[in-house]
């Protein structure tokens, strides 16, 4: 039996991102917040990049947010995105204040069905036994 | 910063033997072609150079490739906007007596390391990116710098932006039909580059740069020396660096690039304004690079660029020339394409570029980008 193989690159977590990564396992996003000037931000680290802080936590994302920006990829930059061809590629505003990189998905990937500011809201793809990684549909709920 | 405006002169300047598609040489082979170049046209020895700048190498390759024991040595890497920010930082090695003559050197094969490979591709997983981008597919400038452009169309209008684009291509494509150097040569219409095919929506294949091998070397001396030497000094009138991240979804604010602080301060130092400029040589890694760039730099406001740029006036012939050699969008890019900025610039200044000289061109902007649209150096350069 041939096992099927995703040969797309694979986080690999670091000590700052474990948590985010396991949380995203389990169908969760989280964000780095500051505690001192009540930002979020991402992507996880333990000192604020706003205000140098190392007063900082974890809070859970509603994954709801906006487009920010896309592009909508037609010649993969890497063989292994080759069959994916054309894919979207985003920065999403949450509404919990950070931005954030992804792939918009389940979406025609065309000019016409995509616009900057459209409401998104985040899934969740099992790409690993370890990985799962946070993509964004447009909303069903709304905002 | 004032006081060291024109203390040091580029006195050479030069490419590689060939450049384009030069599938039979390597990175190192360009790098040490040009510096054997810009040296000859310098009227210097490599026994004089004491200073080594490089990038994408380290210093400690080039110095060992070309046999130079520098006293003094930099590497900074800041993408395509590093051989501008090494001018700088030659200019004040030089006033601070580190080094005399400066050596700044750039070779990259990126047209023919497509065939022979590039390894294995990714790379160090502690690098932010590895694990928030590249598993999206975002990997490489066209993803980055298209996102830019879908958020500035947004702001300010997709079709004036779309038009914008194409007028920076087809007056970019009009420059390198006088460069016998220039790649891409055959006349562009507006209706080839509305036709060509989509890389990376909203960009066409005609709003990307080439991919090519090449190499370019300069030499930055003090002004004493430059005096001396066999060709008309071109001043460093002035300088200014900056950086505001480093992966793309970190940028601040994807319609303005730090070339909003650099434009500024270099102009400050030198002591000029806008009117003052002849030429303005702005990195053009894509068309948006180019439109965005030049709002930062004060030529005209945010979100005014597609009308700066309309009726050709950036072309041969027109008000505002731009990106005379054919850019990195007709001519050469070979990945970290500052360099060349720098080449034609001084050659301009010099006189040196036949065809499509601009007359009279005493006073020259430099602008390099790097990264994704994280770094911008800028550079003031003159001639007497």
């Amino acid at each position: 039996m041939v096992e099927q193989t995703y040969d797309k690159p694979i986080p690999v977590p670091q000590p700052e991102s474990d948590y985010y990564w396991n949380k995203a396992r389990e169908g969760e996003l989280w964000l780095r917040r500051c505690d001192d000037c009540e930002t979020a931000y991402f992507y996880p680290r333990d000192i604020c990049p706003h205000c140098f802080s190392r007063n900082t936590s974890w809070v859970q994302s509603s994954g709801k947010g906006t487009l920010h920006a896309f592009a909508i990829i037609h010649r993969a930059p890497h063989p292994a995105f080759k069959a994916e061809a054309p894919y979207v590629t985003a920065l999403v505003e949450l509404e919990d204040g950070a931005r954030i990189p992804t792939n918009i998905v389940q979406v025609e990937p065309e000019p016409t069905q995509i616009r900057v500011g459209m409401a998104v809201e985040a899934v969740f793809e099992q790409i690993t036994d370890e990985i799962t990684l946070p993509k964004f549909r447009p909303a069903k709920s709304g905002l | 910063m004032a006081k060291l405006s024109k203390t040091a002169a580029i006195v050479g300047a030069a490419e590689s033997d060939e450049i384009g598609e030069v599938p039979g040489k390597s990175a190192l082979q360009h790098h040490a072609e040009a510096a054997h170049n810009a040296l000859a046209d310098a009227g210097l020895k490599k026994s004089d150079v004491d200073g080594l700048f490089t990038t994408g190498f380290s210093t400690l390759s080039i110095g060992e490739y070309l046999g130079i024991q520098p006293r003094f040595t930099d590497c900074t890497w800041v993408g395509g906007s590093s051989f501008v920010v090494h001018v700088a930082h030659a200019l004040a090695a030089i006033n601070a007596g580190y080094c005399e003559v400066a050596l700044i050197t750039h070779g990259e094969t990126g047209r023919s390391a497509r065939v022979r490979g590039r390894g294995s591709g990714f790379t160090n997983p502690n690098q932010p990116q590895e694990q928030y981008e590249t598993p999206y597919g975002i990997m490489g400038p066209p993803a980055a710098y298209a996102m830019a452009c879908s958020r500035y169309m947004h702001q300010y209008g997709e079709e004036r932006t779309r038009q914008g684009l194409a007028e920076i291509a087809v007056s970019t494509r009009k420059w390198a039909q006088l460069n016998p150097k220039a790649m891409m040569r055959d006349p562009m219409t507006f209706e080839d580059y509305h036709d060509s095919r989509w890389i990376a929506w909203p960009f066409h294949v005609l709003d990307c740069c080439l991919v090519t091998d090449a190499g370019g070397a300069v030499v930055v001396t003090s002004a004493e020396r430059a005096r001396n030497l066999k060709k008309k000094p071109v001043w460093v009138l002035g300088v200014a660096e900056s950086h505001d991240h480093n992966m793309f979804s970190q940028m601040p604010d994807l319609t303005s690039t730090v070339s909003r602080v650099t434009g500024k301060a270099a102009l400050q130092m030198a002591g000029v304004t806008h009117d003052d400029l002849d030429l303005a040589m702005i990195y053009d890694s894509f068309t948006y690079t180019t439109l965005v760039s030049l709002e930062g730099l004060g030529f005209c406001e945010p979100g005014e660029g597609p009308d700066f740029v309309k009726a050709q006036r950036t072309a041969p012939g027109g008000d505002f020339p731009l990106n005379t050699s054919g850019g990195g969008l007709s001519y050469t890019h070979t990945g970290m394409y500052g360099m060349f900025l720098l080449v034609e610039a001084t050659r301009q200044l010099r006189g040196e570029t036949g065809e499509r000289q601009v007359p009279d061109c005493k006073i020259a902007l430099v602008n390099g980008t790097g990264g994704q649209l994280s770094s911008t150096g800028t550079a003031i350069l003159a001639v007497d």
